[in-house]
């Protein structure tokens, strides 16, 4: 089956600062996918690149076979960017349904996906008034709520408690094995072993795009932060020469 | 264009609006409270016999301009924030066309404006003793006409603000102008010539002269319908500017 995602020679400058050199990649469907880097490496770049929300200078992006940005791919991708993005003046439920209408569904899916991110007790608050972690979780369920194909999630548990971060993950998992592509960006390492595969991205450049296993095997160490130091070591001493790509 | 769509869009509009309890509270009252005022500064000013008196002449045009007024500055910073805090962009991820929240503002602030004039056209009418030749309905008609202008210049000078402190610096730019030039002040014939030039090509003096038409003539002139139309037409126009102003891609 093909990828869902497939990024070639994607290259990014943003003013005079190149933002992307040249990144190559693929995500396979029904996987949970994490994006790790540390913050300002272009995962959000490269995540609005996806969606088709970025301004590319060279490369290509196909999204579940289509280039990204297409028309029919607003119905088939979820996008949750990394300021939780809803009205602040409506509450959780009527955020919820104007997003579910957008997409076609109805207020029994959106009133659903209010509870699938555990706000069912505060559906009828005004966003405004809720925690970052509950705003944050309120923003997701408006990209969840058209049951999209490909999930494009920008850091989705920051600020969540420990419990509700398990209960996040677990249920990224259930809607993987229904066949839905989840790409998920953290900048906590601790969160890469829950993903299926991992992409590593640092200042503009892929360090590494394999399983967790693959890349605790490849370093020889278990920790995965530290797997991630040896790469990144290993890579800049490669960079040193005059050729400036990495091999991952 | 999807109907589904821009229903659902014009509802989450004014149920934002609903939410915030004073905004529609002072939507309400400020223009009673400012026609009162004006009504009392004028109370003892003689009337020159077989011309209508100096509120009815003010008080008809201020219909016109409080929706123009008010909707263009709540459309300009309510587009603001759908730019600031990324719902813009989210919006336009989805299947909502840029038409489909283009008009759905147009929809829900033109039916506020509605509400707004027909509420002051009552305090103005028979709290007042307002008098038009013609009927009160032409003169909401005209405010409703305004106010989808003011929505579709909001839209548009939203693009050009980046903090809500530069997006209500627009609003004298915007009003100002056309208030000054409209011909409350001077009548629009006894200006220079290059005034009357300006005046001529600012939307605000069409409805102006419509509500004027109104206030003289007991049934609707051609005019009248001309300036409505011009007024409609600006409103088109400025509608296809904010639209080009919305962009899918962004650096």
């Amino acid at each position: 089956m093909e990828d869902a995602i497939t990024v070639r020679d994607l290259v990014v400058d943003r003013g005079r600062r190149r933002v992307l050199h040249g990144i190559g990649c693929t995500v396979p469907r029904g996987s949970v996918t994490g994006l790790l880097g540390p913050s300002g490496s272009g995962k959000t770049t490269l995540m609005r690149a996806v969606v088709g929300v970025q301004v590319i200078d060279s490369g290509t992006v196909t999204v579940l076979g289509r280039p990204a940005g297409a028309t029919e791919l607003r119905r088939r991708v979820g996008y949750l960017t990394q300021a939780p993005s809803v009205y602040a003046d409506l509450t959780v439920r009527e955020n919820a349904r104007y997003f579910a209408a957008l997409q076609g569904r109805h207020a029994a899916d959106a009133d659903r996906a209010v509870a699938d991110v555990g706000l069912a007790d505060a559906a009828t608050q005004l966003v405004g008034t809720l925690s970052g972690g509950q705003r944050s979780r309120a923003s997701l369920a408006c990209a969840l709520v058209g049951e999209p194909e490909l999930v494009i999630l920008d850091e989705p548990t920051v600020g969540q408690d420990p419990v509700l971060r398990a209960d996040l993950w677990a249920r990224f998992h259930e809607m993987a094995a229904a066949g839905t592509t989840l790409l998920v960006s953290s900048h906590v390492m601790d969160e890469a072993a829950r993903c299926d595969r991992l992409l590593l991205i640092r200042e503009g450049r892929l360090v590494a795009d394999d399983t967790p296993d693959a890349v605790r095997e490849r370093t020889g160490v278990d920790d995965l932060e530290e797997a991630f130091l040896r790469l990144i070591r290993s890579s800049e001493a490669g960079r040193g020469g005059a050729a400036g790509e990495e091999a991952p | 264009m999807n109907p589904r769509i821009l229903a659902a869009t014009t509802g989450r509009i004014l149920r934002q609006l609903r939410h915030d309890k004073r905004t529609v509270a002072l939507l309400v009252v400020v223009p009673t409270v400012l026609l009162t005022l004006v009504y009392y500064m004028y109370a003892d000013q003689p009337t020159a016999p077989g011309k209508p008196s100096a509120f009815d002449r003010i008080a008809l045009i201020m219909l016109g301009f409080f929706p123009f007024i008010v909707m263009f500055l709540v459309t300009s910073i309510a587009m603001l924030r759908e730019r600031t805090t990324g719902t813009l962009e989210r919006l336009l991820t989805t299947p909502l066309g840029k038409l489909d929240l283009l008009f759905g503002y147009g929809i829900a602030f033109g039916l506020a404006g509605v509400v707004q004039s027909t509420i002051a056209a009552a305090v103005a009418y028979w709290l007042f003793g307002m008098e038009t030749a013609g009927s009160a309905g032409l003169v909401i008609l005209i405010a409703a006409v305004n106010a989808v202008l003011a929505v579709a210049l909001g839209l548009f000078c939203s693009a050009f603000a980046r903090t809500e402190f530069q997006a209500v610096q627009f609003m004298p730019v915007v009003v100002a102008p056309q208030l000054l030039l409209c011909g409350l002040f001077v009548p629009r014939g006894q200006m220079a010539g290059w005034l009357q030039a300006v005046s001529d090509a600012l939307p605000l003096s069409y409805s102006v002269e419509a509500l004027q038409e109104v206030g003289a003539h007991t049934e609707p002139t051609g005019t009248m319908w001309r300036d409505v139309a011009i007024v409609a037409g600006a409103a088109v126009v400025a509608l296809v500017l904010a639209a080009a102003t919305l962009r899918r891609r962004s650096g």
